[in-house]
């Protein structure tokens, strides 16, 4: 080993402080073992961009006393699902105030920055606005990193990159991500008095509503949009397959400003001010698309290992969990001295044992059938919901059984029997591989 | 409301390279130009005149799609240099 080699050592570098690589960093530091975050931003969370909210349970696994100190927006108590058609839209809502494991609505650039100023008092070592450019090889093992300015060695190296991950590409440790495999997000920040969020959305100081929305101006693709009310501003935005945008030539923002025209989003955010617009991928190819997640001195995490449950809408906690596991599992490699592939291994056994990837597991076929059948699913039925209601409030004078007979055959008509016959396929396709095997 | 008014409230630091290098021979017989539809920045402009893309390096908002929805994944993207680029505070 060089003096430089040495001088530049430590015991694990963690590329990327977001959800995932803080998680990862600070299981380190707690166990009294070096470790090095590194941050391309000039603060942690200044890269980052999600819809909303963060899941009180399993950011209590890593920050246990995060309700009483982290900079919290709202307490979700309050799920829309709102299905839109053109003009009208039938909306189900689940109000729950008292329930335990909730979520919070949270600005990235304030949270993460939390996250990872804790981190630092624990321990860990943050670097920011530094680039990693590439990883430091020898032979099959990555043995560091390389920056704009100079090269940081370590026993291991976890990936917390995010999305975009250039260094498990790098490395050849993902496959191809193709346009299908992540949808493209925009998103708007809307200032908003308080006082008027709590009576647009029917709630007290501090108690925060999510709209999650399908339809709309993304009827027939695979595509939905979001509404996270924050203390005094809303986030709106929605996410839409990178392919589906290709396919129909659409600029993304010119959707996100019909689904703010829409007259059952309009009234939400009427009069508010527009504070930051946005934009993110989000990993949507699900576990067939996961990359290779350990290799000689190597483990990914996070966005950057594409874990996102796009069924749920969940990303933070599978990051901050694979994250912490990917942090356990070094501590272990560091106690044994081993750092080959074989010892971190355990990541994926333990992976393999935890939520993350038992639910990346159960919905593996879910975008293949949804991408399959996005213009039924998103587009046929979402306008049928809505033809229900329209049919079934409509008042007349015309018998009701003539108006449901009229419903049910039309709803034949306009659909050929195969068609509704491979819809039924999928979906029980589907409901099987996510309920029994 | 305009992409540019939207543009106007994000804060940037720019790099003073582009970070995001098209490969102009491959841009010029690329049929779908698509980078300049999806872009949610308006980055890429094809000058129909000189036979380039311009590329607005300093509006974009490092998402990434563009390097993925690329015809010919003709375009060579890195991150901005450290500090550089987009700082999201509302993300």
């Amino acid at each position: 080993m060089t003096d430089n080699t040495k001088n530049n050592k430590t015991e694990v570098i963690v590329v990327g402080a977001g959800p995932a690589g803080i998680s990862a960093a600070v299981t380190i530091a707690r166990a009294g073992h070096e470790v090095v975050l590194i941050e391309r931003g000039s603060f942690a969370g200044s890269k980052n961009v999600f819809g909303g909210a963060i899941y009180a349970q399993p950011t209590r696994e890593i920050f246990p006393n995060f309700e009483n100190e982290a900079p919290l927006e709202r307490l979700n108590i309050e799920h829309k699902y709102a299905i839109l058609g053109e003009e009208d839209s039938t909306v189900i809502s689940y109000r729950h105030k008292t329930q335990d494991n909730v979520s919070y609505s949270v600005i990235r650039g304030k949270f993460d920055r939390w996250m990872a100023e804790q981190a630092k008092k624990e321990g860990v070592i943050l670097v920011e606005e530094t680039v990693v450019k590439e990883l430091l090889l020898d032979g099959e093992k990555i043995i560091g990193v390389k920056t704009e300015l100079e090269e940081y060695f370590a026993d291991i190296v976890i990936l917390a990159d995010g999305v975009n991950s250039l260094l498990a590409k790098q490395i050849g440790f993902r496959k191809e991500i193709k346009p299908k495999d992540v949808a493209l997000s925009v998103k708007e920040v809307i200032k908003l008095d308080a006082q008027i969020i709590n009576e647009r959305f029917n709630l007290s100081d501090d108690e925060g509503c999510i709209y999650e929305i399908f339809g709309g101006p993304m009827l027939g693709m695979l595509g939905l949009g979001f509404l996270y009310t924050n203390k005094d501003s809303i986030s709106i935005g929605l996410g839409i397959g990178l392919d589906a945008l290709c396919e129909k030539e659409l600029k993304p923002y010119e959707v996100l400003d019909k689904l703010k025209q829409h007259p059952t989003i309009a009234p939400l955010i009427k009069d508010g001010e527009l504070l930051e617009y946005s934009a993110h991928l989000i990993p949507e190819g699900g576990f067939k698309k996961l990359p290779k997640l350990f290799g000689n001195g190597v483990l990914i995490a996070g966005d950057a290992a594409m874990m996102v449950n796009n069924m749920h809408w969940e990303g933070t906690n599978l990051a901050m969990i694979s994250g912490k596991i990917a942090g356990e599992t070094a501590l272990s490699a560091i106690r044994q001295k081993d750092f080959s592939e074989k010892a971190l291994a355990k990541y994926q056994e333990d992976l393999e044992n935890s939520f993350v990837m038992k639910d990346l597991k159960t919905y593996r076929n879910l975008m293949d059938e949804a991408h399959k059948r996005s213009e039924s699913f998103m587009g046929y039925y979402m306008k049928e919901i809505n033809g229900f209601f329209n049919m079934f409030t409509t008042v007349d004078s015309i018998p009701k059984r003539q108006k449901f007979r009229k419903f049910i055959s039309d709803f034949v008509k306009q659909r050929s029997i195969f068609e509704l016959f491979k819809d039924a396929t999928s979906g029980i396709k589907l409901l099987w591989s996510i309920l029994i095997k | 409301m305009t992409l540019d008014d939207k543009l106007f409230t994000v804060k940037y630091k720019p790099d003073e390279i582009s970070h995001l290098k098209p490969d102009n021979a491959k841009c010029k017989k690329c049929k779908t130009k698509i980078c300049t539809t999806i872009c949610p920045a308006k980055v890429y402009e094809w000058n129909e005149k000189e036979k380039n893309l311009t590329v607005n390096f300093e509006n974009c908002l490092e998402c990434g799609a563009c390097r993925i929805a690329c015809t010919h994944k003709c375009i060579d993207w890195e991150y901005p240099s450290g500090n550089k680029g987009v700082t999201f505070k509302q993300g």
